[in-house]
C-alpha cells in the first residue's frame, strides 16, 4: 500500500489572510449587536485555500482502511458493502434540503418512505410497532429498557429494578441499564456458548425488570434454549430485550417477535447497510410487541386514509400519551433511515433471506478453513452464525503470538483486523464476521494470510510485537496518549 | 443476487468444505418451530433504476419551498467539496477507529475537529461528538451531576430561552437517573431572564443557558453565569456554532466562563435532511475531561517517535467500564464531524464571520419588512442574531398554511412557547434580497385578504 506518511495538520497549511473565497458570502456590514455580547478574540480556524483543503482531507482519507478499500471482518460490526445508490438517493436535493419542521404538505414523499420502512421492519422483526427515532444502537437500547421500566411503572410494579445481562454482552447493555437507573445482574455462559440456565434461574425473580440478550450471541452461536429462557423470564414477570446487533445472522429466517421478545433495537448501520462513517451516524430503530406499543418513543409516522386519499402524518404526545418521550431534537437520523429504506427495497423479500443465508455460509466456510489450518475455534462443536471466534491462546503460549499481534500483522497484509479481546470471556480472541458481500476468493486469501503469519512465527521465529510496519504510523503509545493529554492543536505550547 | 458475489460453483464448494448439504443445514441449531419460510409484507426487489425513479418521484412530492424556518436547524450553503470528500469510501465506509494505525485519517480529522470546536467555544477540550444538540444537553446534564458532586439535589435550572424540545429530551434521558429540570422566570418584555425574580436556595447542580435563545434573543450571559457559580452550580451553555463567529464564546462568560458548552452542530455543513443525521458537540474545561461522555482523540507518538493519533481516556467508556461508564454512547456521528471539519477548514474564521453577518442582515431586513405590515410587530425588544420572534394579531397556523400553499415556509409557530400568537423567523445567507421581498409580499397579501384577525 502506498501509505501517505505525513501527519501535517490543516493548521500547518494556514497562512494569515489566505481564504477559500468562493465559499464565503461577500462581506456585509457588521451585525447590530451590542459590544458587550461580542467576542473580542479571533478563534484560530484554518486559513487555507480550497485546493489545500481538498488535498489535505483527500490525503487523510487515504490513511484509512474502509470497506470500499479492504476486507474488514470486524466481528459484531457487520461491515458489509454500502451500496452507492442508497447514499445518492438519500441526498436528492429535495430530501437533503427539507427542513425538519416543514409541514406534512411538504413531506409526503419523505414520510411515505418512513411509513413503509416502519412496516418492513415490523415484518422482519415480527413486532407490532416500530419507532425510528433512536439515533444509534445504544440509544435504541436506552429506549428499549426505558419502555420496559415504563411498562412496569404503569402497572404499579415499582420494585423491578434489575436488568439481567449475560457476561458476553456488549458493554452498551450494562451501561444502558445504568443510564435507565437500573441495577445490572450478570449471568455466566455455559461451556458450549449458551446461557447458563441454572444461573439464570437463580437470578430471575420479583426484582427482575427484564433481560437483555443478543441472539445469536456475541459468541457467534444461536441460543438454543431461547424459548425456555423467554418462558422463565416472562413467568417471573420480566420482559425480554433483543439486542439487534446480530440481526444479520437471522434476517428473514427467525424473528425476535416469534422468539417471544418484547422489544428489539436494530442497528440499521449493520443489518441494513447504512454507512458506519468512521464511527457514526448509526440508527437504532426499535420494535415492540403489543405490551409496549403505548410507550414507544415519539414521533412515529402514521397514515390516514381520507376520501380515498392517503396522508402521512406525525404521531406525537397526543397520540401516545404514555410514550417514554423524545430522544432527539426532531425525528432521529432521518437521512440514515432513507438509506436503509432504499437498501431494503433493493433487496426485497427474497433478498432479506439471502443476506442471512450467505452471511452464515461465509462465516461457516471461513471457520471451517481456519479450523482445518490449525486455528483453534472457541466453540468447535457449534455451528457458526454470521460470525465466530478464534482463540489465539495456544499460539500466545507457544510462540508468543497474541490476538493483538496477529491483528497488527494482518494490517500489514492489507486486511482490517477482526474484533480483538471481545467478548471478554474468551482469552486471546478474534471475533470474525465476513458478511455476505465478500467473495470466496477474498475469504481464501484471508485464510492464506492468517496461515502465513502463524507459519512465520512458528517456523522462522518471526515476532510481530512491533507490527504494523507499512501503515502511516507504527504502533502507537496509548499510555502516553492518556498520561500526556494532547487533545487539540496549541501552537504556543508545541 | 444483489450485493452477493457467490456463483453456484462457489456455494457448492463452500458447502463441501463445511461438510453441509445445503445452506438450510447451516441453520440446523435453530429450533425448527421458530423459523419462518418467508416474509409477508416486504415487497419484491427493485433494481437500482426502479428505486431511483421511485425516490425521485417522492422527492418531487416534497418540493423545494423557500424556507424561513430555523428553530434548531438552519439552512446554510454547503460547499460542494464538503460532501464530495466526506462521502469518499475511505471516510464513508470505515468504522470507529479501533485499529488506530489503519484509521489515522479519521483520527486526525477528529483531532482537527476537536481543535476547531474548542477554538469556537473558548473551552479546553472536546469529545468526538454526540448524537445531536438535544441529546447533548441530556449528556451535559448527567456530566454536570458527576462533576459537581457536592450538590446532591439533581436539580438543573434552565434559562427561559432553552429550546423546549431539548428540555423534553433531557428529561426523557437524564430523568431516568433522577435528574429534574426547572425553568427560571422570563421577563416577558425582553424574552430573557428576569433577574429580579431569580429563586433563592434551589441548590441547582447546574444552570443551563442558551445563547441565542430559542426565540432568537440575546441574554446577559455574563450576569447569569456569575449568579449560577455563586449558587454553587456548574454552567452549561447551549450555543449555535455559526453565532460564535460573532458572539462571546462560553469559555469567556462571566468571571470564570461556562464549564460545559454543547449544541447542535448541523449548521456547520450538514444538510437539514428532515432532522438528521446531525451531530451534537460538547466541550468543557480541562479539569472536567474525565467526566466527559463519548470518544476522545489524542495525539501521541509511535514506536519511531513520529506523531500519530489514537482514541484515548477509554476507561470512561462502556466497552471498558460497562455498567460504570460515563454514558452508554458507542457509535457517535463521525461522518457529520468529518463534514463539519472540512466545512470549517474551507470557511475559516473570516468566512464564518461573513456568513454570520449576512444571516443577521437578512433576518433584520425580513423583520423590518414584516413589521411594516399592519398586524405584525416584534414580540421581544432587544438585539437578535439570525432569528427573531414576531407578535401577530391573528392565529399563526392558518397563515403558515396559506404561505405553504405558495411554497413559502414562513417560520416556526411560536404560539405555544410564547403564550400568544407568535412566529419565529430566520433568513440565513442563502436568501437574496428578492427572496426576502417575495416572502414579505406574500405575508402582506395573505394578511390583507384573510379575515383571520382575532376578535
Amino acid at each position: 500500500m502506498n501509505s501517505p506518511k505525513s501527519s501535517e495538520l490543516i493548521f500547518d497549511k494556514s497562512r494569515s489572510g489566505r481564504r477559500a473565497f468562493a465559499q464565503a458570502p461577500a462581506t456585509t456590514a457588521a451585525a447590530a449587536i451590542p459590544a458587550a455580547l461580542l467576542r473580542s478574540d479571533k478563534p484560530r480556524l484554518p486559513e487555507a485555500s480550497e485546493l489545500q483543503t481538498v488535498r489535505h482531507f483527500t490525503r487523510l482519507s487515504q490513511m484509512n482502511f474502509s470497506i470500499d478499500t479492504q476486507f474488514y471482518p470486524l466481528g459484531s460490526c457487520t461491515m458489509k458493502y454500502n451500496p452507492r445508490a442508497c447514499n445518492a438517493l438519500a441526498l436528492l436535493p429535495e430530501f437533503a434540503g427539507r427542513h425538519p419542521l416543514s409541514p406534512v404538505s411538504h413531506g409526503q414523499g419523505f414520510l411515505s418512505c418512513m411509513y413503509e420502512l416502519q412496516e418492513m421492519l415490523k415484518d422482519v422483526t415480527g413486532m407490532k410497532g416500530v419507532s425510528l427515532t433512536p439515533m444509534a444502537g445504544a440509544q435504541g437500547e436506552f429506549a428499549g429498557v426505558a419502555m420496559i421500566k415504563a411498562y412496569h411503572d404503569a402497572r404499579g410494579d415499582h420494585e423491578r429494578m434489575e436488568i439481567i445481562c449475560p457476561d458476553a454482552a456488549h458493554g452498551t447493555n450494562p451501561a444502558t441499564a445504568t443510564m435507565c437507573g437500573c441495577l445490572v445482574r450478570e449471568v455466566p455462559t455455559g461451556p458450549e456458548g449458551d446461557i447458563d440456565f441454572d444461573a439464570l434461574k437463580a437470578a430471575v425473580g420479583p426484582k427482575t425488570a427484564g433481560i437483555m440478550l443478543t441472539n445469536p450471541s456475541t459468541l457467534g452461536v444461536f441460543e438454543r434454549r431461547i424459548k425456555e429462557v423467554a418462558d422463565l423470564v416472562h413467568d417471573a414477570g420480566g420482559l425480554l430485550y433483543y439486542d439487534g446487533a446480530n440481526l444479520n445472522a437471522i434476517l428473514g429466517k427467525v424473528r425476535p417477535g416469534d422468539m417471544d421478545f418484547d422489544v428489539i433495537h436494530m442497528n440499521l448501520h449493520k443489518t441494513f447497510s447504512t454507512p458506519h462513517g468512521g464511527g457514526g451516524p448509526g440508527s437504532g430503530a426499535v420494535g415492540v410487541n403489543d405490551r409496549l406499543l403505548p410507550f414507544m418513543p415519539i414521533p412515529v409516522v402514521g397514515k390516514n386514509e381520507r376520501d380515498g386519499e392517503t396522508e402521512y402524518n406525525w404521531l406525537a404526545e397526543d397520540d401516545l400519551p404514555q410514550s417514554i418521550g423524545r430522544l432527539s431534537g426532531f425525528m432521529g437520523n432521518s437521512g440514515v433511515l432513507l438509506r436503509a429504506y432504499v437498501y431494503m427495497r433493493m433487496l426485497g423479500r427474497a433478498g432479506m433471506q439471502r443476506v442471512s443465508e450467505y452471511a452464515t455460509l461465509n462465516a461457516n466456510y471461513l471457520a471451517a478453513r481456519l479450523g482445518e489450518a490449525g486455528f483453534e475455534l472457541a466453540f468447535p462443536t457449534r455451528r457458526a452464525s454470521h460470525e465466530f471466534i478464534v482463540t489465539m491462546k495456544r499460539e500466545a503460549k507457544s510462540v508468543n503470538l497474541t490476538a493483538m499481534d496477529i491483528a497488527k500483522a494482518l494490517l500489514d497484509k492489507n486486511y482490517h483486523a477482526p474484533t480483538t479481546y471481545f467478548p471478554l470471556l474468551v482469552p486471546e480472541c478474534l471475533l470474525i464476521e465476513p458478511t455476505e458481500t465478500e467473495s470466496k476468493e477474498t475469504l481464501d486469501n484471508f485464510v492464506a494470510a492468517m496461515i502465513e503469519i502463524v507459519t512465520a512465527a512458528k517456523e522462522d521465529g518471526v515476532e510481530y510485537k512491533e507490527a504494523p510496519y507499512t501503515m502511516p504510523v507504527r504502533r502507537l503509545d496509548d499510555v502516553k496518549a492518556a498520561r500526556q493529554l494532547d487533545l487539540r492543536y496549541q501552537p504556543d505550547k508545541t | 443476487m444483489p450485493f452477493i458475489p457467490h456463483t453456484e460453483k462457489d456455494t457448492r464448494e463452500m458447502l463441501q468444505t463445511i461438510g453441509a448439504d445445503s445452506i438450510a443445514d447451516l441453520f440446523d441449531e435453530i429450533p425448527r418451530e421458530l423459523m419462518i419460510d418467508e416474509l409477508r409484507h416486504v415487497p419484491d426487489a427493485m433494481s437500482e433504476m426502479e428505486i431511483s425513479r421511485l425516490m425521485r418521484q417522492r422527492a418531487k412530492m416534497d418540493g423545494s419551498p423557500m424556507c424561513f424556518i430555523g428553530a434548531g436547524a438552519y439552512e446554510h450553503h454547503i460547499p460542494t467539496a464538503v460532501w464530495d470528500i466526506a462521502t469518499r469510501g475511505e471516510f464513508y465506509s470505515a468504522y470507529t477507529p479501533y485499529q488506530a494505525e489503519a484509521s489515522q485519517g479519521t483520527l486526525q480529522t477528529i483531532y482537527e475537529y476537536q481543535t476547531m470546536i474548542t477554538e469556537l467555544t473558548g473551552l479546553d477540550v472536546s469529545n468526538a461528538s454526540l448524537y445531536d444538540g438535544a441529546s447533548a444537553l441530556a449528556e451535559a446534564s448527567l456530566m454536570a451531576v458527576r462533576t459537581n458532586r457536592r450538590v446532591k439535589t439533581g436539580r438543573i435550572l434552565l434559562a427561559p430561552g432553552v429550546n423546549p424540545v431539548y428540555e423534553q429530551v433531557a428529561a426523557a434521558i437524564a430523568g431516568a437517573q433522577g435528574l429534574t429540570f426547572e425553568r427560571l422566570p422570563m421577563d416577558v418584555a425582553s424574552g430573557n431572564i428576569d433577574f429580579e425574580q431569580l429563586p433563592d436556595g434551589r441548590e441547582p447542580v447546574a444552570v443551563v443557558l442558551q445563547q441565542p435563545s430559542f426565540a432568537g434573543t440575546l441574554d446577559d450571559v455574563d450576569k447569569l453565569t456569575d449568579w449560577a457559580h455563586a449558587e454553587g452550580a456548574l454552567v452549561v451553555s447551549i450555543v449555535n456554532p455559526t453565532s460564535l463567529a460573532l458572539l462571546k464564546p462560553p469559555g469567556q462568560w462571566g468571571e470564570q466562563g461556562a464549564d460545559i458548552a454543547c449544541g447542535e452542530g448541523q449548521p456547520l455543513g450538514v444538510p437539514m435532511s428532515s432532522g438528521g443525521p446531525y451531530f451534537g458537540f460538547m466541550t468543557c474545561k480541562q479539569k472536567h475531561v474525565r467526566q466527559m461522555p463519548g470518544r476522545i482523540v489524542g495525539r501521541t507518538t509511535d514506536l519511531d517517535g513520529n506523531p500519530g493519533f489514537a482514541l484515548t481516556l477509554q476507561a470512561r467508556e462502556q466497552h471498558i467500564r460497562r455498567s460504570k461508564a460515563t454514558s452508554n454512547i458507542c457509535t457517535n456521528q463521525g461522518l457529520m464531524v468529518t463534514a463539519a471539519t472540512i466545512y470549517m477548514s474551507l470557511l475559516g474564521y473570516q468566512g464564518l464571520v461573513n456568513i454570520a453577518n449576512a444571516s443577521h442582515a437578512n433576518t433584520a431586513s425580513l423583520v423590518d419588512g414584516l413589521c411594516a405590515i399592519d398586524g405584525i410587530g416584534r414580540l421581544y425588544s432587544g438585539p437578535f442574531f439570525h432569528e427573531a420572534a414576531l407578535q401577530l394579531d391573528r392565529p399563526v397556523a392558518p397563515l403558515l398554511d396559506a404561505l405553504a400553499e405558495r411554497d413559502i415556509l414562513g417560520g416556526f409557530d411560536l404560539t405555544s412557547y410564547a403564550g400568544t400568537d407568535a412566529l419565529l423567523v430566520c433568513a440565513t445567507e442563502t436568501k437574496t434580497a428578492a427572496d426576502i421581498e417575495t416572502c414579505i409580499a406574500a405575508f402582506a397579501d395573505i394578511m390583507a385578504r384573510s379575515g383571520l384577525k382575532s376578535a
